[in-house]
């Protein structure tokens, strides 16, 4: 395996920002998540919970609900406006202002045909969805006090709007309200302070189930506007309900980081009558559980401690598989990291700003901190760095910016480049040559702007693209450029991967498309085969030379990777090579490192592997006997870079979780044993 | 060896009453619970025992009403029978043999005459293994039958009947079929009595309760969460508005079925609550605790009654002792306290708090406990020790001295000191001396030093009385002291510093001799009494039992034996030995200056003795024979760990002589012999009921019209003369010597009546001649024959006046 010096970073400070809220897509198994800077992040579910997209924030844009309209998101927020997204160029497409104050709450009718919004000033607005955009229809009947949370009848002929103090029933044709439910406040000293019914569920049987500021869940007739049941589940707030498809289980977050769920079952065998009961509680979090999905089989929560869970309902999915393990997607599937590998320079990508570090030379001092770029109100997408260390770009949803970085022994500076060609305005991904002769930018429409970068000028000279039969085209959201300048690969959130010639500038092949979404690529610098790793763990080579799939790739394919292998719940982010040993393919995910040596043989499939102590005592023969070419490192955790400069040290770059937890604020209760 | 067919071990009570589940009947007014071997039935109002259901001959496993009759009542034993009793009258009705050792047992009124019963599966391995059996009764009248329609319903279960609980129709178990390793293992079920629903309790101390659980998959459940130790018992109340749990913190939750929020406590129970039951009508509940108690609550929110058996800490640490004034047992019971346990009415008496500090319900916290105590001779001071381990190098220590208020009737603190030692206290002793005005205690410790603390007048006046100050401080050599003992005049202290026996004058605190007997250090100690007063007696950790002579100083005899126990009689010069051997306890009696022990018995009792005491007795017995002499002035009891089913359970063992003469120096009217002897039988009949006491005399068996007259209640009796010429009658029949007509007639009689007692016993093993012949034998060496005859005399005048007064 090798010994390399490490260079152990541990400053970038990547701070993940808080889950505000989050729609779950059943036809598409897509999670939009939204986050408390803007963000909002697309999980393809069907894909091994892979982080497909994410649309960057911006400042002052907060966005409180996101609803899907079949493959259309809508979000809303306190700004005010409601938007929506384009989710193949990964950007607003419009916004419409509700005027209506500050939006707390947006949901769609059954058939996608309205949208309601319930804004501070009372009103709730019906908007009708149209091709390409919505119209505002009318306004439901004015109450005072501000709709907090709203939730269509599944027939769309009512609305249920959650208030302060109470749930108003509102008839969707006439806009009358037909019913109000007055909600009990909280008993003892909070007498007086008015609650909030934070979520309301609107079953098909008219029932509604509200949860409130005071800690209750409660289930309403709807029809009757009677009480059925309360359930007091906090003291603190019960911030979020989602019911279930089928309408047999609810599920409530609370302030207290717990999950409560509730399911509407028979009290005995043979009868029929059927009730709601408080079951299993869920607790996965140590801050308010702010957003919640309740699928098919589990159960996705998020809040203030930024992670994403996921808790497989265990009578809804086979025991002891890899489906009914418990998740946390704590950091982004891709990389924040650049890092220049001849001049021993790291970039870290955060929401609002670049920082660009140079590691120290010595054991024991540290890297020198050298430039920060802080930006305006848009969030950053993407950022490149050349390998030599001179160039530096990166890109907003509007705009690209590119600087040339002279880096002295303390002192550094960056200069803007003042004139970019028209072409390069909106990008997904960026990546220089080897070379740093050229940078590579995803465009629109599935393309790639190759522009030449030099002292003197910044030059457009070619748009890479390729021919489809479908007239959808895919965002490229992974750019590869081989060592040799020869090949640039090219992936998209469709799985097709692409290779094109960069001397003849045109196409050169596509790679078998495989029906999981590509983590990361690679092109190795000696053997010119493209490494891909996928979401669902896979690993494939390809040979860029002979148009098909190597040797190696197809012995693993029919071998099989080994269980412990797959059973990771984070995926690969990045590949380096180790140019002293072609052999050699370094790998990481958030919670390992390995190094893939292609000259052994592979492990069995439930192989156990041995760490590296165990197999020290082992005679030599046997231990020759156990290698095979996954090497797992387990050393350093929460990873967000591993990377291998020139002189074969290793960078590795942790974010440990420990260290963002101490960050968050504290929660507003923290549930204590005996209380 | 010695004729010893007479003297045997009598259990005399301090059974386990929270082994099983109690039972509460239909009409809430009793108590049935398993008791050692039997099954006893309290009220549930006055908290007294009414009746004990005799007749398992091993351990009692289980009580269940039946349900089908709700004045009858299932018990299982590990003898493999199950009975079936009418608990109001405490009649046996039904007697069915299974065959299996039977460990706990379930009934359900939805299976007519089927019982489950959980047993061990005849396997070969060592570990056991054990499944539930359901066994059909059969249907006859007779008084024993044998089942033998049994059926596996389950194999591989937990022996432990909180693991099954009877649902809806459904049987539900649950073993330890974990899946998530050691936290939350079942530790108990029970089933709603109207829903599908099951509550489990589990070692975290969560509470779950299960629903959907008959789909195949699509189970679920809710968390209750409020023990922080393993949940110990769960019920649901009657009608399954109410889920009942309890745990190791002493504290009754009551959960609202479905409101699973609002809970209400019922705390300060005393002890951790081992199992709950709720009265068929779901007003009283009941929970045993694990220190040998049963509480009755009324409606979760009175404690109504209480009922408190002898308690059995995880040791105890104290020795057995007789408080002087009460007679009662003294023991260390709930932690922090001394309990006052009368053996005669088998009753806590009370517990004195030593302590005097809260005791925290939870496992593995170190707290104070008492480890040593002792009464002076009138019982007027007690001295007790309390320890706290914290570390290793921490000891917390108490020495506290009560004294007993005469206002009060109980002991008062009089001085504590604390940390009196550096180290352990080994042992303490009190000086006994008649006179209480120099009373003085020593206490021995593993510091190396003795102390002697004597009660000081105080030095300012304004104090209240006087208080207990260290005299002396003795040590030897740098070695640690194990035991000391005082002599019987007060005279002499020895104290024991690991091979050698030093002896003080406590007078002037001069170190008068040393003894010692290489190797092994003297574990016990005591000087012989009233004639033997000279020796001193001691037992080494080599298996040595030594008998120095104090005039002489010298070795006077010794003797390998392995004495556990060596203790002295105060009232007479005996003393017992218990020796462990090859997994048994044998029993010594001996006089130190006799070579040849009075009594001894091999395999007393399986196991260890670890405690005993001599009782003195309330009036002194006159025994004639040799062998039970040594029992004419105080009884032998003694505490064996039993291990049963893995549940240690100890009971307290007495001996008791068979033999009985009766007191010459009464009157020997007929009267006293019929109506006396009477009401003493009385009075042992109700003792043998409660297993208070064990039977303190045995005599011979009787005529049956005796019987009769006895035995029948008096409302059904015919007329007072037409019995009295019959009980004449009866006296006239057997007589047979013509010389001594009389006298005979009176001895006979005598012998009848102790026929008609011991009958009680039901040792029906001896004959009538034989016994006759043990009573003139017995009678003959204590008077002489011009006594006797002075005797008879009075006797027939006796008669002839009381058969006057009859014929009048």
């Amino acid at each position: 395996m090798g010994e390399f010096k490490v260079h152990r970073v541990r400053f970038f400070d990547y701070m993940p920002s808080a889950i505000r809220t989050m729609a779950f897509n059943s036809q598409t198994e897509r999670l939009a998540v939204a986050r408390a800077d803007g963000a909002v992040e697309i999980f393809n579910f069907n894909d091994n919970f892979f982080q497909e997209k994410v649309i960057p924030g911006q400042d002052g844009r907060a966005i409180e609900a996101l609803c899907w309209v079949g493959h259309r998101l809508f979000s809303a927020g306190l700004n005010g406006e409601i938007t929506e997204y384009d989710l193949e160029n990964l950007r607003p497409q419009y916004t419409v202002d509700a005027y209506g104050g500050p939006i707390w709450t947006i949901s769609s009718n059954s058939q996608g045909t309205q949208l309601a919004v319930g804004c501070e000033d009372g009103t709730v607005k019906i908007f009708a969805i149209l091709e390409e955009r919505i119209q505002f229809q009318r306004n439901l009947n004015r109450h005072k006090g501000r709709i907090i949370s709203l939730c269509w009848h599944p027939s769309s002929a009512q609305i249920a709007a959650g208030m302060t103090d109470m749930i108003t029933i509102y008839d969707a044709e006439t806009g009358q309200a037909t019913r109000r439910l007055l909600v009990d406040r909280a008993m003892g000293a909070s007498k007086n302070k008015e609650v909030v019914v934070w979520s309301v569920g609107y079953l098909s049987d008219h029932t509604i189930i509200s949860g409130d500021s005071a800690g209750k869940v409660q289930i309403w007739n709807g029809l009757t506007g009677t009480l059925v049941r309360t359930y007091l589940v906090t003291k603190w707030d019960v911030l979020v309900l989602s019911v279930s498809k089928d309408e047999s289980s609810v599920i409530a977050g609370t302030s207290e980081g717990t999950v409560i769920q509730f399911q509407f079952i028979s009290s005995t065998l043979d009868q029929h009558d059927k009730e709601w009961v408080r079951t299993r509680t869920f607790r996965n979090h140590s801050h308010d559980v702010s957003a919640l999905a309740h699928t098919d089989t589990a159960v996705v929560s998020g809040g203030m401690d930024t992670q994403l869970v996921v808790r497989p309902l265990l009578d809804k999915v086979e025991k002891n598989t890899q489906e009914s393990a418990l998740r946390k997607i704590a950091f982004p599937h891709r990389s924040l990291v650049g890092c220049a590998k001849k001049a021993g320079l790291l970039l870290f990508q955060f929401p609002d700003r670049l920082e660009l570090w140079k590691l120290g030379e010595s054991e024991g001092h540290g890297e020198q901190h050298t430039h920060t770029h802080t930006l305006g109100e848009d969030h950053i997408c993407c950022s490149a760095l050349s390998a030599c260390g001179g160039w530096l770009a990166y890109s907003t949803v509007s705009s690209v910016r590119l600087y040339r970085i002279h880096v002295m022994i303390s002192v550094s500076s960056s200069l803007q480049v003042p004139k970019l060609p028209k072409e390069l305005r909106s990008v997904h991904q960026l990546c220089f040559s080897s070379d740093s002769s050229k940078l590579f930018a995803s465009s629109c429409q599935s393309s790639v702007i190759v522009v030449a970068v030099s002292q003197q000028e910044c030059r457009y000279l070619h748009t890479l693209k390729h021919k489809t039969v479908s007239t959808m085209l895919y965002r490229l959201h992974l750019l590869c450029a081989s060592d040799d300048g020869k090949w640039l690969a090219t992936a998209n959130t469709d799985c097709e991967i692409h290779i094109y010639n960069l001397h003849k500038m045109k196409l050169h092949c596509m790679v078998p498309v495989y029906n999981s979404c590509p983590t990361t690529i690679a092109i190795h610098p000696v053997t010119n085969n493209l490494i891909s790793v996928h979401a669902d763990q896979q690993i494939f080579e390809f040979s860029l030379v002979q148009k098909e799939y190597t040797q190696w790739s197809r012995r693993l394919q029919t071998q099989g990777l080994l269980s412990l292998w797959l059973e990771r719940d984070t995926p690969i982010t990045h590949i380096t090579f180790n140019p002293k040993n072609p052999d050699h393919i370094i790998l990481h995910d958030t919670y390992m490192f390995c190094i893939i040596d292609q000259s052994l043989p592979f492990p069995e499939l439930n192989a156990v592997l041995w760490n590296q102590m165990t197999l020290k005592n082992l005679p030599v023969s046997q231990r020759i006997g156990q290698s095979h070419a996954f090497k797992i490192c387990k050393i350093f955790q929460h990873l967000m870079c591993v990377s291998l400069l020139e002189d074969l040290s290793l960078v590795v770059v942790e974010r440990p979780l420990l260290d963002i937890m101490s960050q968050l604020p504290a929660p507003v209760r923290q549930k204590k044993f005996a209380t | 060896m010695v004729e010893h067919g007479d003297i045997r071990v009598v259990h005399c009570g301090g059974s386990k009453l929270n082994f099983r589940d109690p039972v509460i009947t239909h009409d809430s007014r009793f108590l049935l619970c398993a008791s050692g071997e039997a099954v006893k039935v309290f009220s549930t109002s006055t908290e007294e025992c009414i009746h004990e259901l005799r007749g398992h001959t091993g351990l009692v496993t289980g009580v269940l009403l039946r349900p089908s009759n709700h004045l009858q009542v299932y018990s299982s034993s590990l003898d493999g029978t199950v009975r079936l009793w009418d608990f109001t009258d405490g009649i046996l009705i039904k007697t069915c043999v299974i065959g299996y050792p039977i460990y706990s047992f379930y009934a359900s009124a939805k299976h007519e005459n089927v019982i489950f019963i959980v047993t061990s599966m005849p396997s070969e391995k060592r570990a056991e293994r054990f499944q539930l059996v359901a066994v059909h009764l059969p249907q006859s009248g007779d008084q024993l039958v044998e089942a033998r329609e049994l059926s596996a319903v389950l194999s591989g279960v937990n022996p432990n009947p909180a693991a099954i609980a009877f649902g809806r129709g459904v049987r539900i178990r649950r073993h330890k079929d974990n899946k998530k390793g050691g936290w939350n293992t079942f530790t108990c079920v029970a089933c709603h009595p109207k829903d599908d629903c099951i509550a489990t309790g589990h070692e975290d101390g969560k509470i779950r309760l299960w629903r959907n659980f008959n789909h195949k998959k699509e189970y679920t459940y809710s968390t209750l969460h409020w023990h922080h130790s393993a949940v110990s018992s769960l019920c649901f109340t009657p009608e399954g508005t109410n889920l009942l749990s309890g745990g190791v913190e002493s504290v009754l939750i009551q959960w609202r079925y479905k409101q699973e929020s609002e809970r209400d406590f019922l705390p300060r129970l005393g002890a951790a609550i081992t199992h709950i039951t709720v009265s068929p009508d779901g007003s009283l509940f009941c929970t045993s605790h694990s220190d040998n108690k049963i509480t009755i609550i009324q409606s979760c929110v009175k404690v109504s009654a209480v009922i408190q058996g002898l308690v059995k800490g995880d040791s105890i640490r104290t020795d057995l002792m007789m408080d002087p004034r009460s007679k009662a047992l003294v023991l260390n019971g709930k932690p922090g306290h001394l309990q006052f346990y009368s053996l005669q009415r088998d009753k806590l008496l009370y517990n004195l708090d030593i302590v005097q500090q809260e005791y925290i319900h939870e496992s593995g916290l170190q707290q104070f406990e008492v480890v040593k105590a002792a009464f002076d001779a009138s019982g007027l001071w007690l001295a007790t020790v309390e320890e706290r381990h914290q570390k290793a190098a921490e000891l917390e220590l108490n020495l506290k001295l009560w004294a007993f208020d005469e206002q009060t009737q109980s002991f008062v603190l009089n001085t504590t000191i604390s940390a009196p030692h550096d180290a352990q206290i080994t042992a303490m002793s009190f000086r006994q001396t008649a006179d209480s005005q120099t009373t003085l205690l020593v206490s021995t410790s593993k510091d190396g030093h003795f102390k002697a603390w004597q009660l000081a007048a105080p030095a300012h006046t304004e104090d209240e009385g006087p208080s207990w100050l260290c005299d002396f401080v003795g040590a030897y050599h740098g070695l640690v002291p194990e035991c000391c003992s005082f002599s019987a005049d007060g005279s002499l202290l020895a104290v024991a510093f690991q091979e050698v026996v030093t002896v003080w004058s406590p007078a002037t605190w001069e170190l008068l001799t040393t003894l010692s007997q290489p190797p092994g250090a003297v574990s016990d100690l005591c000087f012989g009494r009233l004639s033997c007063s000279k020796y001193l007696l001691g037992t080494t950790a080599s298996n040595l039992l030594c008998c120095w002579n104090l005039l002489t100083c010298s070795l006077e005899w010794s003797t390998s034996m392995d004495v556990r126990r060596l203790l002295v009689d105060p009232l007479s010069e005996n003393m017992a030995a218990f020796c462990y051997q090859s997994g048994s306890t044998d029993l010594f009696v001996f006089k130190p200056s006799e070579p040849r022990p009075l009594f001894s018995r091999k395999a007393v009792c399986s196991g260890k003795v670890t405690q005993a005491v001599f009782a003195p007795r309330e009036e002194m017995l006159e025994s004639c024979e040799e062998s039970s002499q040594w029992l004419n002035r105080s009884q032998l009891y003694f505490l064996t760990q039993q291990m049963v089913n893995n549940i240690s359970s100890s009971t307290c063992f007495l001996f008791s002589p068979l033999k009985l003469v009766i007191d010459d120096s009464v009157a020997m009217t007929p009267f006293y012999l019929l109506l006396g002897k009477h009401r003493q039988q009385q009075q042992e009949h109700r003792d043998s009921d409660s297993s208070l006491w064990a039977e303190r005399t045995a005599l011979p068996q009787t005529s049956a019209s005796i019987k009769e007259l006895l035995q029948t209640p008096a409302h059904v009796l015919p007329s007072t003369s037409y019995l009295c010429s019959m009980f004449v009658q009866s006296l006239l029949i057997s007589v047979s010597d013509a010389r001594e007509e009389k006298a005979h007639a009176e001895e006979e009689m005598e012998s009848e009546k102790e026929e008609e007692d011991s009958e009680e016993e039901m040792e029906s093993s001896r004959s009538k001649p034989e016994l006759v012949a043990a009573a003139t034998e017995s009678d003959a060496p204590a008077l002489t024959k011009a006594q006797a005859r002075e005797l008879r005399r009075v006797r027939k005048l006796d008669h002839s006046w009381l058969a006057g007064l009859l014929d009048s």
